[in-house]
């Protein structure tokens, strides 16, 4: 019998809603307390549980460390681009009204904010998995005995 | 006396910042400067936050029949005359000076909605940074103890110092 | 008063809470101690930080004070050490005195900092008032503190962005995203400096027990070599400084 039983089938009903509930922070970040930060750091933390409870090397399998070199980049490269997108678009870098000019209810503001919270999404979550990864897969110096 | 009655969080942050600052300074091992300085940066962000608080103040999230002319109509939106000075200058928000002088005089018209008082939101955005940029030097800090135990087999600074005192004094070993 | 007598109450439980826990943090010498009391201390700050009405803080203290940053300081733990050393008094005499002398600096400074609520302070009556202005007339998002962050300051939130990968470029150029898997260790110029010039009247560290280990052969050479010439050096040496 796994000794860790409990813990396996309890985190692997738990991660998937981790998740979803790290989405919905995101999403809602406009609507009540949230946004990137949050959302990408609960997003690493459910990977991060499932790293401890299952091991570095599932977790590997899962999201392989290339994503995640990946991801990094990519979420400073959206929001970047979102800035000059709006350069492109005629305005000054990150004046988002430019994404819908003729709208009356700053729907381009809109947009704006929902790229570049997705750019923080990507970075924080990378970034908080590649040091996870970088810390848990490094051998221990010392012998068992120290636990 | 009446001062510390009107200061009793700063005093209390001062507490936590000066016992954070004693830990960075006087302990050797390394971890512990680092939870140290934790302790340290989450004491000054409480300082900022404490700061930005108003009394009767609610959350700054705006309740969404604030805005509700999502179409130009500002004059239907129940605009409450945040009355903590807007009598203060300010002269890089003319536009919304003036708009709000148009609103103000709505709110005359919609009197039914009391006044609504929402806390400070700027430190509140200095202070999300604040936090996240603190966590990434906290890690490079960390990965940073991990290198220096691999290399010189120990983390207490003392006897770093005494490691490389020895080893500036011998220079290189064949 | 700021608040009504419950959450006064309240308040000051937090505030009392967190004094004990960062002076447990100063008294304790067990790292998995720190590190656990750390993260009960981000929680409870946490805790205060939704009584002064700044949610969105809480929620990003919470989750990444008492989260990743445990999490973080574990995994650092586990590839170092597990106890802090005993600090001699004359260590720490003059830390205490600095911080008692800042402290006190600060306390006389106390008086013309703004009331604790204070409407009309200068933080609270200008630009902050107008940000909630402006997104209440220009960018229609009910949350203020994502329109400041993402649209009003969206140039420093990139900022932040760039400084959040950066950390985690530093930490993967400096143990390697796999870890590099304890194929190597650092060794400047060669040499692994404890091995080479460990100070030869170290009595207090335990010999530990050397288990035949593939990669481990090169450091059990490195101890004998060392271990012989300790041998040669010890009537000359006085004990070098005293680790207390």
């Amino acid at each position: 019998m796994n000794q860790h039983l409990i813990l396996q089938v309890v985190s692997k009903m738990m991660i998937p809603l981790i998740v979803l509930f790290g989405f919905y922070v995101q999403f809602h970040g406009d609507f009540g307390p949230g946004g990137g930060f949050q959302a990408g750091v609960i997003i690493a933390a459910a990977v991060i549980l499932y790293a401890l409870v299952f091991g570095v090397d599932a977790a590997k399998k899962a999201v392989p460390p290339s994503w995640v070199r990946i991801g990094m980049t990519l979420g400073v490269l959206i929001y970047g681009g979102t800035g000059v997108a709006t350069w492109l678009l005629g305005g000054e870098f990150l004046n988002y009204t430019f994404f819908a000019p003729a709208s009356t209810h700053a729907a381009g503001q809109h947009w704006g904010i929902l790229s570049v919270e997705l750019g923080v999404l990507c970075t924080v979550t990378s970034a908080m998995l590649a040091i996870f990864y970088a810390f848990a897969s490094r051998m221990p110096d010392l012998p068992d005995e120290d636990w | 006396m009446t001062t510390l009655f009107q200061h009793y969080n700063y005093a209390v942050v001062i507490v936590l910042m000066m016992i954070g600052l004693y830990v960075v300074f006087s302990s050797s091992n390394m971890i512990k400067k680092l939870v140290g300085l934790s302790v340290f940066q989450t004491s000054v962000f409480l300082l900022y936050i404490s700061i930005g608080k108003i009394t009767g103040g609610k959350p700054p999230i705006l309740d969404p029949k604030e805005y509700e002319g999502h179409g130009g109509g500002h004059e239907s939106a129940p605009a409450a005359a945040h009355g903590t000075g807007h009598e203060a200058t300010s002269t890089t928000h003319e536009a919304v000076e003036t708009g709000h002088e148009a609103m103000q005089d709505a709110t005359h018209a919609a009197a039914d909605t009391a006044e609504v008082i929402y806390s400070n939101p700027l430190p509140h955005v200095l202070i999300l940074t604040a936090i996240v940029v603190g966590v990434a030097t906290l890690a490079i800090g960390l990965a940073l103890v991990v290198r220096t135990r691999e290399a010189y087999g120990t983390i207490e600074e003392n006897e770093i110092d005494e490691l490389d005192y020895c080893d500036n004094l011998e220079g290189h070993v064949g | 008063m700021v608040h009504s007598l419950p959450v006064l109450i309240m308040e000051l439980g937090f505030m009392a809470m967190l004094v004990v826990v960062a002076f447990a943090i100063l008294r304790m010498r067990s790292l998995f101690a720190i590190v656990m009391l750390q993260g009960v201390y981000s929680l409870l700050s946490a805790a205060w930080f939704v009584s002064l009405d700044a949610v969105d803080v809480a929620f990003t203290e919470a989750a990444v004070g008492a989260g990743i940053s445990t999490v973080l300081m574990l995994g650092a733990m586990l590839l170092t050490d597990r106890d802090a050393r005993i600090i001699s008094t004359k260590q720490k005499l003059g830390p205490l005195i600095v911080v008692i002398i800042a402290g006190l600096a600060m306390f006389y400074a106390l008086g013309d900092m703004p009331a604790f609520g204070d409407a009309h302070s200068p933080a609270n009556a200008g630009v902050g008032a107008d940000y909630i202005a402006a997104t209440r007339n220009e960018v229609f998002l009910p949350n203020v503190v994502t329109a400041v962050l993402a649209s009003f300051r969206g140039y420093d939130t990139f900022g932040e962005t760039v400084v959040i990968f950066m950390a985690g470029l530093g930490v993967v150029l400096l143990l390697g995203l796999n870890g590099n898997a304890g194929k190597w260790n650092a060794k400047p110029n060669g040499q692994c400096i404890a091995a080479r010039n460990k100070p030869p009247m170290k009595i207090a560290s335990v010999p530990k027990p050397q288990k035949p280990k593939p990669k481990r052969q090169v450091a059990v050479k490195k101890k004998v070599a060392v271990k012989k010439k300790v041998a040669k050096r010890k009537p000359a040496k006085p004990k070098a400084g005293g680790t207390s």
